[in-house]
């Protein structure tokens, strides 16, 4: 071990440039991958926000009692998908349209709003097609009159994170990709510098996995100390949309831990590839 | 004396440049010196290279110390080449790396104790006359002196046979003497070896068992250097 790292050390010193160049594409194809992360994360997060304000008003018939509407709000808290039911009163309905829309308060006073029943929806349950089945739920009662949610609003919602998922996921997996074909390279150049090395181990009897070791702690190394400055990068990069365009959330503590862990595993990955094609070519002649 | 390498009808045959080396057969007995003769491209490297285990024949057998190449395992060529000194022409050393750190180079990635590695460096290269030019890069050693270096380095494990391909291939007539005199000593002391080389006078001036290879063919087996002499010079 002590021998591999030293290895690793010596092979940097000799070639500090190929070293850096390695590091430097890992942080870059990582740095990337992050940008993007960023963008699902916050998108993640915005489309939530959005989504936690869809609610199902049922608008209640004028004739509608309080007891009639407790009735309503009792029966649909039992449903599975259904987070919160509330009730506006005729009363407090037009209290509020008051404080919210003071300019027309003179029109308010002679005008009688209709009672209604806010639905809010759970967490998962908030695509187009359950929206609908509770908003029907409630038009069979009785005294619901009309039944409101912006169908197309939430329809579109859900089409843009649709896309945003699957877009997201694809991305992520193409980014995966390229940065360990890039990693792949960056070692086996790092190998072909050291073709004579591996030869006179194998001449002399060294095993194979001693042979990989050094590559393996180097490809690791490289993947952290990309990861670590991909990490920076994307930190730099957020800070300066924060501060300039719009607030965005950065990745948690663990996020960050997950991506440097990526990092030493596409770098490992990477590194085994590698040493496995170099140690299988056939021992080269003079 | 018990054989340590005995190849029986090897063929090797490459899928483009076709037959290396047909049906051959011999032995070599512990502690013996073997020169292996032949123009360059008659097979005396493959034939090396299928002795380490570099590469398997198409047919027939290889046997080295009890390791067959019908048997061997990738897993144990590691032990194998520890029992086996390889020297080349063009003595592969590491360019940047002292001579005592290329020496020392085999016996760390071969897993020796660490406080065991400098004595035995320092022993090695007392042994090939190099002991004072021990921190000498190998580009400020002769070429006699850099091949000095690639012996105690074939040397680092105790390795029962020596296989030397053309080690003198790049040397001029002294130095030449002198590496053979060196290959002699380490054989004296018990490690048999086999060498290929297409210097005829050195093989007559020796006296030694020598192996012809001819198109890969092995076409003549024995001491009787004036055979060599009127087949190689002649051509």
């Amino acid at each position: 071990m002590r021998l591999a790292l030293r290895e690793v050390l010596l092979a940097f010193r000799r070639a500090p440039v190929l070293a850096l160049l390695g590091i430097t594409t890992i942080a870059f194809s990582l740095f990337a991958f992050g940008l993007f992360g960023l963008v699902a994360i916050n998108l993640q997060t915005a489309l939530r926000q959005v989504e936690d304000r869809v609610e199902i008003r049922a608008f209640l018939r004028e004739r509608a009692s309080d007891d009639d509407a407790a009735e309503v709000v009792r029966t649909m808290q039992r449903m599975g998908e259904v987070a919160s039911v509330g009730y506006v009163s005729p009363d407090s309905a037009l209290q509020r349209a008051r404080t919210e829309l003071a300019e027309f308060r003179d029109v308010m006073d002679s005008t009688v709003l209709p009672g209604s029943i806010e639905v809010r929806l759970k967490e998962g349950s908030r695509d187009p097609e359950t929206v609908k089945m509770v908003s029907k739920r409630l038009l069979l009662y009785s005294v619901v009159e009309d039944v409101r949610y912006g169908r197309e609003w939430v329809e579109k919602l859900y089409r843009i994170r649709t896309i945003a998922g699957v877009a997201g996921t694809g991305l992520a997996v193409v980014f995966a990709l390229v940065a360990v074909i890039i990693i792949g390279a960056t070692i086996r150049m790092a190998i072909l510098a050291r073709t004579r090395e591996i030869e006179i181990m194998r001449m002399v009897g060294a095993t194979n996995g001693f042979v990989r070791l050094p590559y393996l702690i180097d490809g690791v190394l490289k993947g952290v100390a990309g990861g670590v400055i991909a990490v920076l990068l994307a930190y730099a990069a957020n800070t300066v949309i924060s501060r300039n365009l719009v607030v965005t959330q950065f990745f948690t503590a663990q996020q960050v831990a997950l991506g440097i862990a990526a990092g030493a595993f596409i770098g490992f990955v990477g590194s085994w590839i590698s040493v496995g094609r170099q140690l299988r070519q056939v021992w080269r002649d003079a | 004396m018990a054989g340590i390498l005995r190849l029986s009808k090897v063929t090797k045959e490459y899928p483009r440049s076709g037959v290396a080396l047909r049906d051959v057969s011999f032995e070599l007995a512990k502690g013996e010196f073997v020169f292996l003769a032949g123009h360059s491209g008659s097979g005396k490297s493959t034939l090396l290279k299928l002795v380490s285990m570099a590469e398997r024949p198409t047919s027939g057998e290889v046997k080295v110390s009890g390791y067959s190449s019908a048997t061997l395992r990738a897993r144990e060529l590691p032990k194998l080449r520890r029992r086996l000194g390889i020297v080349f022409q063009d003595f592969r050393l590491l360019p940047d790396r002292s001579a005592e750190k290329n020496v020392a180079f085999a016996l760390e990635v071969t897993g020796a104790p660490h406080a065991s590695i400098a004595p035995k460096v320092a022993r090695l290269l007392t042994q090939v006359g190099l002991a004072s030019k021990a921190t000498a890069l190998p580009h400020e050693l002769s070429g006699g002196e850099q091949q000095r270096v690639a012996i105690a380095r074939a040397l680092a494990n105790d390795p029962f046979v020596l296989l030397a391909d053309e080690p003198t291939g790049n040397l001029d007539d002294r130095a030449t003497r002198g590496i053979f005199q060196l290959l002699r000593e380490i054989n004296a002391s018990g490690t048999a070896v086999l060498m290929a080389t297409h210097d005829v006078t050195l093989i007559e001036w020796s006296g030694l068992r020598f192996l012809e290879l001819d198109k890969g063919t092995l076409t003549y087996d024995g001491v009787d250097a004036t055979r060599l002499v009127a087949d190689l010079r002649g051509r």
